[in-house]
């Protein structure tokens, strides 16, 4: 039982500020590994705070509570410690790296997270199959990392990564805004074959439309930095019918 | 890759004691450069040619623009060091303790590997070079320049000071009064050297002046690449090199001139280079400058016949306690001409890096084409960038473009990388590599690698 709760992400009590303003106030939530966790809620809500507090932006300040994962309290770790424990954001605006090929940026990015002494061989491979299952050609890693990229290919990009990087926990922040319905499809094919006891989501967005490919397990509904409300596949359902005016 | 490369952080700073030849007195004199030219020899009219220059840098004042030079106390400078009785072709033959260096920086193997010839240069003389048979047989001629007014007397008097005169300015006065070694090289006509030449320059000794003299002709539709790389060990004392290089592009030849600077932080980089382009010739400066304490460096092209082409790709890298002022000239006299300027720097931990360029259109240069583009990358709050450009447009029929950014690392770049595992020192380094790509790739392989590793070492602070 104790080991299982380790691997579980705990939000506990959560208050959070940026720029001198508290977007999160008091967030309670668990990201269990072998689920879908779906987090939804309207422009300004808090949603995307919370993922870049979980992941560890620098320009946000914890004012309160805790994240529990493996043991610790990961707030008081660095960025890249809380992803070599393993953590992943999918970004929903992914910065440009002029200059940087996504070729260097993906494998540094792999021997930052599993050592020097991971097997070239085997990164090569894990990069060929994802790119086909993206269907991105192999041209696409002679490009700088999201310069010029589409939508559709940012957010590919980002599901690359994060298949790269086998994450235990990932956290996909509005993956389904700026794509068409095709990319939309094959994004949404990536993240299900990726569904297994090993790791958990957290996935946040305004719509239903990525949400009915991946049926997640949980809902959460966050309105003004708090969960309001929580429930199962049905929610999702009535905030398409209904917006969230009915939780106010 | 940026992360393959293991770092050394001794590899340029170690000092050899070695016993000299010959070593001056510090301090400046006729007596001293009336001694060098009569041990090499030379030619009644270098020698008059040495006078003039001495007088020249004597009665020019220091440039009034650019870095600070003022601490510079040539009294106190040893301007001319022998290591050796003689230059050697054979590696074998050089002196054990200067084998010894040259082995630490790779320079014999990487000869082996991809280079056509290599010439290396210790305190004042050249004390090694060699041109693989294939091109030798070919009549391309790679030498020490001090030798070359005996052996090409003809094409020395006709091209020597002709693209550089001594009066050009203080530090070019003074590199044609007290200059010894560098590089000599022609190329044939229609002769293609495809592998690089290349030079190495290391200064050993403390308050060390390093004056070494390039002349380079490519005669009509030949070509050559022409790398050089320059370190020393750090001291508490400054060290001076004022180097003159002279490239003489002739008709449909192409030039690539390639430098990796990388000059220990208590060395003074003054240096000046210029290349005349006839008719069709292609004349490119790829010019990186990671070392120094100042360094004012601006490889020029004059474009002298129809059609003629400069492509100058000039990269910074100021840190802690250095000033580059670098950048690019280039004059249009002639019809068709094209231009572009590349300008990239980085500043660091205080370090200040100015792009200082010149591009002038004669009158008569018809339909020229102008373009110029400076980016500077400043990684924190007390580095300095400038821009200096200057446009002297005498004619109407031309295209200019000029752009210039300055960027600042963003906090959202590094933590999109620090996301996906990489330290912040780690994160810095790969926006640094990025920036710098068009640089990197403008190199061979070998040197690239090399480059992000020098990087490295300079994000570290490790170098000086």
């Amino acid at each position: 039982m104790t080991k299982k709760i380790s691997k579980e992400m705990s939000v506990e009590n959560l208050f959070a500020s940026v720029g001198g303003q508290q977007i999160l106030k008091g967030i309670n939530l668990k990201i269990k590994p072998g689920k879908i966790i779906a987090l939804m809620g309207p422009n300004g809500s808090g949603k995307s705070t919370l993922s870049q507090v979980i992941a560890g932006h620098p320009n946000y300040v914890t004012d309160k509570g805790k994240v529990m994962w493996q043991g610790k309290n990961i707030l008081n770790l660095n960025p890249e410690d809380r992803a070599k424990m393993g953590l992943f954001l999918s970004f929903q605006y992914p910065y440009e790296l002029p200059g940087v090929n996504m070729y260097d940026f993906l494998s540094t990015c792999y021997q930052s997270i599993f050592g020097g002494e991971s097997h070239k061989k085997h990164f090569d491979k894990k990069l060929n199959e994802a790119l086909k299952a993206l269907k991105l050609s192999s041209s696409f890693l002679d490009r700088s990392v999201n310069e010029g990229f589409s939508g559709g290919e940012k957010k590919k990009s980002e599901i690359l990564q994060m298949k790269i990087l086998s994450p235990k926990i990932a956290i996909l922040d509005e993956t389904d805004s700026g794509l068409d319905i095709d990319a939309l499809k094959i994004i949404a094919k990536n993240i299900t074959a990726l569904k297994s006891p090993k790791i958990g989501f957290l996935v946040i967005t305004h719509y239903k439309r990525l949400l009915k490919y991946l049926k997640p397990d949980e809902v959460h509904i966050i309105l003004d930095g708090q969960i309001v409300k929580t429930g199962q596949y049905d929610l999702v359902d009535k905030l398409e019918k209904q917006g969230y005016g009915w939780l106010k | 890759m940026v992360k393959d490369i293991k770092i050394n952080r001794q590899k340029y700073d170690f000092k050899d004691d070695i016993d000299y030849i010959f070593k001056a007195k510090k301090g400046l004199s006729e007596n001293l450069l009336r001694e060098i030219s009569s041990k090499k020899e030379e030619p009644e009219w270098m020698l008059d040619y040495r006078v003039k220059a001495l007088a020249a840098f004597l009665a020019k004042p220091l440039p009034p623009w650019g870095a600070n030079l003022s601490k510079i106390d040539f009294s106190n400078i040893n301007y001319y060091i022998k290591p050796s009785q003689k230059s050697s072709t054979k590696w074998s033959d050089v002196p054990k303790k200067i084998k010894k260096t040259f082995d630490r920086l790779g320079i014999p193997q990487a000869e082996r590997k991809f280079l056509a010839g290599v010439g290396a240069q210790y305190e004042s003389e050249v004390i090694y070079h060699s041109l693989k048979k294939r091109w030798t047989d070919l009549g391309v001629v790679f030498c020490d320049m001090s030798e070359a007014p005996k052996l090409y007397p003809d094409l020395v008097k006709k091209y020597f000071g002709s693209a550089v005169p001594f009066s050009d300015n203080k530090f070019s006065a003074l590199n044609c009064a007290m200059w010894s070694g560098g590089s000599f090289i022609y190329v044939p006509k229609g002769v293609n050297v495809a592998m690089p030449l290349q030079a190495y320059f290391r200064i050993n000794a403390p308050s060390m002046g390093q004056f070494e003299r390039t002349l380079i002709i490519v005669d009509e539709d030949a070509s050559m690449h022409y790398i050089e790389g320059c370190t020393a060990p750090v001291y508490s004392k400054d060290s001076l090199h004022a180097a003159v290089v002279e490239v003489i592009a002739l008709p449909r030849s192409r030039v690539r001139y390639t430098t990796i600077q990388n000059w220990s932080n208590n060395v003074y980089n003054l240096v000046t280079k210029r290349a005349i382009a006839y008719e069709g010739a292609l004349v490119e400066w790829v010019d990186g400058n990671l070392g120094s304490k100042t360094t004012m460096k601006y490889p020029s092209v004059v474009l002298k016949g129809e059609g003629a082409r400069a492509d100058i790709l000039s990269v910074a890298f100021a840190g802690k306690d250095q000033h580059q002022d670098t950048g690019a000239k280039v004059i249009h006299l002639a019809n068709n001409t094209s231009s572009k300027i590349v300008s990239k720097s980085i500043s660091k931990d205080g370090g200040r890096a100015s792009y200082r360029g010149l591009v002038s259109i004669a009158k008569n240069a018809n339909n020229c084409q102008v373009k110029v583009n400076c980016d500077a990358l400043l990684l924190d709050e007390k580095s300095r960038s400038d821009t200096y450009p200057t446009m002297n447009i005498a004619n109407k029929n031309s295209i200019i473009e000029h752009e210039a950014s300055v960027s600042k690392v963003s906090e959202d770049q590094l933590f999109y990388l620090m996301s996906r595992g990489l330290s912040h020192e780690e994160a810095e380094r790969m926006i640094v590599a990025g920036f710098l790509e068009v640089f990197a790739k403008e190199l061979p392989l070998e040197y690239a690698v090399e480059l992000n590793r020098l990087i490295k070492m300079e994000m570290e602070g490790s170098v000086g």
